[in-house]
């Protein structure tokens, strides 16, 4: 029934467009030991936090919907976008019930970001969150699990509640279920792109960033079963892989833009963080330990994650393959150092292997895909051109 | 009379202020900033002089019972006409210019001299009228601007009459008119006021036939031409303030003439804000005028006035005319950037998405106000008085928007918009120099009651 | 750094002149030595370390700033963005990148050798990752990576140093045994901790000089030049004490006849204004900017960015008793490390305790690890201490960025703010 397949959209879309954080609001008000923890792109170990009997929230910035005033006073034009509005929200009171707020070390801008809260909000836990760049379990993991017992520390110390083995290893179990079922989405849409459009399969999983994991798992189970029952006609699209929005995220409007265009989206690293770690987390041994062999054996590629001796262009171009790809987008946000550093090396193996590219900025709040729309146009039609 | 003065030269106007004494204002010019700064800033100068034998004139004509406030349409005819007076002596640097431009072409490029010389003909003959309709309703209408439209229309008529292309008449007026516009001219101010007086009483009968009225003119004029006017100092602000003959220690930031101005004007002001040309700049003072605080927009000029020109080319409009259109929207367009380079693009492409005119206009100025909040914010926020100046003030959106987010984030403020902004900055250079001359580290506040005589000046009280 | 501009000369100019043209010439000639080379960055370098492997090091954002210095790093940049990267990243990464491009320069004309070993210690800057990621693409020769945790909290922690401790002894110097066939020295190394402790000391004595009025030296300006030694090649060298005793010396002088700095054009006659400045300066123009100050003098008596190779000043020194523990507790203080509320404490205190009369901010286009926060930094130290605040804007090494007129207005602006706040009741003309 197409009504499912709204119904599930619509699901997801109540929580996207809403900057108050409603969901989290009835979420917190259900109890009176409950607490938010925010976290910025792109990866926080959520386990931890539903352990804690505390709800995940990740912060994406308020892409198109909120006009930046403050934000721009606290960051030059020459910086990305996403801290602005993150700013914006917070001092518009929109984290105001939170109590917890979890920096990753990504880049030197949400590093400083995290400085920034400690300022101006020195009422909430702010966790810097180094992940570890050295991937020794002796040196690396060792510090990592430094870093994750003092996160939950500090959120035993928030909750005032002791966190039990058995409540680590049940929500990593609960995170394992999430990560099979965004492997199951993911290769559903890779093998029928037409039927698992873009503009839908990332708002399905976009939710996962606010709701708990339970009700992602069903919006994933309920978009999957309607999609799966009233399949949407195939199209004649080329296949691209999309790379470079790890962190600050493009306007839905581009990601519709690309597919008017005759691109497909088989592949993407958008919100990366929710599929950072590849494969299960053991629910058995120490807690900690599973999830920090997981950071340092199974996370996905990324421009935070220092690539040593296993270089990101080869996990890139083993991905464009897995997934069939016919070229790679670089949609990377403007003024963003990691994504666009990275980008020579990769176009220069994407040269060496063949496969065609084509390159666009953008921030999260661009209105206009004009440009974007003829260069995309451009980069599918000489595809189909060629084959 | 002791005077001090303020040059204000600016990207695209030059402007100054002669203060007295006591700090009032006494005068003010303005012209277009050309290749010539200092000839710029000597018309900008001249003319605030002119005005200032003017207002006295005035106050004289008041004294013997002809207050402006009765005789409005003749005061206005008279400033008309000295300003016309003006206007055909730089038409005959125009006209030598024009010679010898054409004589210094080859022969297959120029054009008759006669043929040259009708054209002038016609621009004299028709300068009244031309002035009358260009320029009566508006004062900010440089002699290139007026000139220029007279001479198209001129080079048409006698092109025709000629039966020649009107091109190479018009050829000869744009090699001619930046030379023209950097003639020194010496204007006799006796004897243009006695010419404008003349000129003027001949369309008001009633007046002229009013002895005691032509008497106390005759009087008043006299008393203003005699009026001895010592500029006994001066003080050089604005975009090309290095470029002025005026010593270093004579030459101040606009920052602290803005503020300072403003302060002047609105003695209760805290921050001002002011969009101009190339830049917004967003200042707190203290009680004393004094900056505290300041940010300017960084190296691009997205949100200045030069943004909404660039929108109003896109439009073919005139830039007069994009408050008022926006204020007509029924919705904001949401426009993220204000973005020069890209503004004609992004409004194309919302025209193509059937977008309304007024509503993309509505949101345009929504963005030029958005960012200028962004540099509020970081001066220090908003302050009770707010003054907004600059040229960008007198669009009406843009205020409109303005009082929206100044309720919105800063709740209740008294803001001050002044219609002649523009002088602000050559007001807060009079100022410094007055108290230069005064030894006086901190501005001459409370020496005289603030000036706040222009009409127009605004205050509006906004609401929580 | 490669040039003196200073007309009066002074000894430790002289010293400092001699320890470049041999270091540039040591360079130049490890083909024939075959002594190895080590690239690395001046944050969190591990000079005394490479050095007790008889290495030489090799600092990829001293060639950058060198090139922007030399008017060639438009040219690099712009190599660099036909190779596709974008107008929107670090400049120091380009300018670097396109150097290479073209063979490999140096300030002095001779050619930089290539890397035997890339040495990745990332302290305070996460684009140091991916510049060297980009670099080990370019070279075909083993990275070493030096992970340095961030000092969110505050304070370095014991797993902090615990993981820096780690990296040292399981990678960083196997990675070094490696390349130069030498065992590691650890006696050699604590007597080289000796003697950067002894320049730090010295150092350190120098740039609270500014604390004086009038102050002796311009603590931003020429303090680029005072960290040349200590920052790059030679911490850890006898001639680094030299140079520093010798610096000292300079300075007890001019304090004793009580004189003002040394500019490129003479001294400075007159303090007008004491500054703080945040944020590291334009190298492209660097001559034309300082002008901008000296004219009016001002002079800059503390400033965070001869903090970035090391805060010295914050009370941190290498000790030789405990050689790797100091090396990660060293990388670790770099200030570009440092948390933002302790960043503006630095900026507060600087205020403070060097009398300053304004705090100024150069907000650095390509520094995301510098800038991002300054406004909010800028606000807090102008409650905090009440000095007035001025924002400035420029690049480290694309001329694009740097607009003369554009400066000048908003200095004039920001002194002329100072003078109104300095002399209330007194003619300023």
């Amino acid at each position: 029934m197409k009504h499912q397949r709204l119904d599930a959209l619509a699901r997801a879309d109540r929580v996207l467009n809403d900057l108050s954080y409603g969901y989290v609001q009835d979420w917190l008000g259900r109890g009176a030991d409950r607490h938010a923890v925010g976290y910025l792109p792109i990866y926080a170990p959520r386990e931890i936090i539903a352990a804690a009997g505390m709800i995940p929230v990740g912060v994406f910035g308020a892409g198109d919907a909120l006009d930046i005033v403050k934000g721009d006073a606290y960051f030059q034009s020459y910086i990305c976008h996403i801290p602005r509005s993150v700013i914006e929200m917070a001092l518009d009171g929109r984290f105001a019930t939170f109590s917890a707020f979890i920096f990753p070390a990504i880049c030197d801008v949400i590093r400083n970001l995290s400085g920034m809260w400690q300022m101006n909000f020195p009422d909430q836990y702010v966790k810097y969150l180094d992940y570890p760049q050295n991937f020794d379990p002796e040196v690396g993991g060792r510090f990592y699990r430094r870093e994750l017992e003092d996160l939950l520390e500090n959120l035993v110390r928030i909750s005032g509640r002791e966190v039990s083995d058995a409540e680590l290893h049940a929500a990593t179990a609960r995170y394992n279920e999430n990560r099979r079922l965004l492997d199951r989405l993911y290769d559903a849409r890779s093998r029928a792109p037409h039927n698992f459009p873009m503009s839908e399969v990332y708002r399905v999983v976009r939710a996962g960033s606010v709701l708990t994991v339970d009700d992602h798992n069903r919006l994933i189970l309920d978009y999957l079963a309607a999609a799966e029952a009233e399949p949407l006609p195939d199209q004649d699209r080329i296949r691209v892989y999309l790379v470079g929005a790890f962190c600050e995220q493009p306007p839905l409007g581009l990601l519709k833009t690309l597919e008017q265009a005759g691109c497909a989206l088989v592949g993407d690293d958008l919100l990366l963080g929710m599929r950072f770690i590849r494969g299960d987390v053991a629910t058995e041994g120490d807690p900690l330990d599973a999830l920090v062999a997981a950071y340092l054996t199974k996370c996905g590629w990324s421009s935070a994650v220092y690539d040593g001796d296993n270089p990101r262009e080869d996990k890139l171009v083993e991905d464009v393959r897995a997934c069939k790809a016919d070229g790679v987008i670089f949609c990377c946000p403007s003024f963003c150092d990691p994504a666009l550093l990275d980008r020579p090396m990769l176009q220069k193996r994407l040269d060496e292997e063949r496969v065609p590219y084509a390159s666009f900025q953008y921030s999260e709040n661009t209105g206009q895909f004009q440009v974007i729309r003829e260069q995309a146009g451009t980069f599918s039609d000489s595809i189909k051109l060629w084959e | 009379m002791d005077l001090y003065l303020g040059i204000d030269l600016g990207s695209t106007t030059s402007k100054a202020v002669a203060v007295g004494e006591d700090g009032r204002i006494l005068g003010r010019g303005i012209t277009n900033t050309r290749s010539n700064y200092r000839v710029a800033s000597d018309i900008a100068r001249e003319e605030a002089l002119h005005n200032a034998r003017f207002a006295h004139l005035a106050r004289a004509m008041e004294s013997r019972g002809y207050p402006a406030s009765r005789h409005e349409a003749i005061y206005s005819d008279l400033a008309l006409h000295f300003r016309l007076e003006g206007y055909l002596k730089r038409l005959d640097a125009l006209a030598r210019e024009c010679e010898r431009t054409n004589a210094a072409l080859s022969p297959e490029e120029a054009v008759p001299g006669e043929c040259l010389a009708e054209v002038f003909e016609i621009l004299r003959r028709e300068a009244p009228a031309t002035f009358d309709r260009q320029a009566r309703n508006d004062s900010s209408k440089f002699f290139r601007d007026i000139a220029g439209t007279a001479f198209a229309d001129a080079a048409e008529e006698v092109s025709t009459r000629w039966k020649l292309s009107s091109e190479p008449l018009v050829a000869i007026y744009e090699r001619s008119i930046v030379p023209a516009e950097n003639d020194r001219i010496e204007m006799d101010f006796g004897r243009s006021l006695t010419s404008a007086c003349a000129r003027t009483l001949e369309n008001h009968p009633e007046e002229r036939e009013n002895s005691g009225f032509v008497k106390a003119l005759e009087d008043a004029t006299k008393q203003a031409v005699a009026l001895d006017l010592v500029t006994k100092d001066m003080v050089g602000t604005g975009y090309g303030r290095q470029l002025l003959p005026f010593p270093e220690e004579s030459i101040r930031s606009e920052i602290l003439c803005h503020g300072l101005g403003a302060h002047r004007i609105f003695p209760e002001t805290r921050t001002v804000l002011d969009i101009g040309g190339q830049d917004t700049k967003a200042i707190q003072v203290n009680g004393e005028g004094v900056v505290t605080s300041f940010h300017m927009n960084d190296r691009c000029a997205a949100g200045c006035g030069r943004y909404l020109g660039y929108i109003a080319d896109e439009l073919a409009i005139s830039v007069k005319d994009l408050g008022p259109l926006a204020c007509k929207a029924d919705k904001t367009i949401r426009i993220s950037s204000t973005c020069t380079v890209f503004a004609g693009a992004e409004l194309r492409d919302l025209l193509n998405l059937g977008e309304k005119r007024e509503n993309i206009l509505a949101g345009l100025h929504r963005a030029i106000v958005l960012r200028a909040f962004s540099l509020l914010a970081r001066s220090g926020g908003v302050h009770n008085e707010f003054t907004f100046t600059g040229g960008v003030a007198k669009n009406v959106a843009v205020v409109q928007y303005t009082q929206e987010m100044v309720r919105r984030n800063y709740g209740a403020i008294t803001m001050n918009v002044h219609p002649d902004s523009i002088y602000m900055g050559a007001l807060g250079a009079a100022l410094f120099a007055l108290r230069a001359a005064r030894g006086e580290s901190l501005p001459a506040a409370g020496v005289a009651e603030p000036d706040r005589s222009t009409r127009g000046a605004r205050r509006m009280e906004i609401k929580a | 750094m490669s040039e003196t501009p200073r007309i009066v000369k002074e000894k430790s100019m002289v010293v400092q002149k001699k320890m470049l043209a041999a270091y540039y010439k040591g360079l130049a000639s490890t083909g024939e030595t075959g002594q190895k080379v080590v690239y690395t960055f001046v944050p969190g370098n591990l000079t005394e370390l490479i050095l007790s492997f008889g290495a030489q090091p090799v600092y990829p954002e001293i060639n950058a700033l060198q090139s922007g210095m030399r008017k060639k790093s438009m040219e690099f940049i712009r190599q660099a963005e036909k190779m596709g990267h974008s107008e929107d990243v670090c400049t120091y990464v380009k300018c670097d990148v396109g150097m290479m491009l073209k063979g490999n320069v140096g300030p002095t004309g001779e050619t930089i050798p290539a890397p035997d070993l890339l040495l990745c210690s990332y302290t305070g800057c996460f684009t140091f990752m991916k510049w060297f990621e980009n670099l080990a693409k370019m070279y075909d020769c083993p990275v070493v990576m030096l992970h340095v945790p961030y000092r969110s909290a505050g304070e370095a922690s014991p797993a902090m140093v615990q993981y820096v401790v780690d990296q040292l002894r399981t990678r960083v110097i196997p990675a070094l045994e490696k390349v130069t066939g030498r065992p590691y020295d650890e006696e050699r190394l604590r007597t080289m901790l000796g003697l950067a402790a002894q320049a730090e000391d010295d150092m350190v004595y120098c740039f609270e000089s500014a604390k004086n009025r009038p102050s002796p030296i311009d603590g931003y300006f020429a303090g680029v030049y005072y960290i040349g030694p200590i920052f790059t090649a030679f911490r850890g060298t006898e001639e680094c004490v030299t140079y520093y005793r010798s610096l000292r010396e300079d300075i007890d002088e001019r304090i004793a006849r009580g004189l003002g700095p040394i500019t490129p054009e003479g001294q400075i006659e007159k303090e007008q204004y004491r500054l703080v400045v945040e944020g590291p300066p334009n190298w492209t123009n660097f001559r034309e900017f300082w002008k901008l100050f000296y004219d009016r003098g001002a002079v800059v008596v503390a400033s965070t960015y001869t903090n970035v190779g090391g805060s010295y000043d914050l009370g941190f020194r290498h000790d030789p008793a405990h050689p790797l523990e100091t090396m990660a507790r060293y990388c670790m203080s770099c200030y570009t490390n440092l948390s933002l509320p302790q960043r503006t404490a630095v900026l507060s205190n600087y205020v403070r305790d060097y009398h300053a009369d304004g705090l100024l901010v150069n907000s650095i286009k390509s520094c995301n690890s510098f800038s991002a926060g300054q406004l909010q930094m800028l606000r807090r130290v102008e409650e905090e201490t009440g000095v007035p605040v001025g924002f400035i804007e420029s690049d480290l090494v694309d001329p694009r960025y740097f607009s003369y007129a554009n400066l000048k207005n908003r200095l004039d602006s920001f002194f002329q703010m100072l003078d109104q706040k300095l002399t209330p009741g007194e003619s300023d003309a």
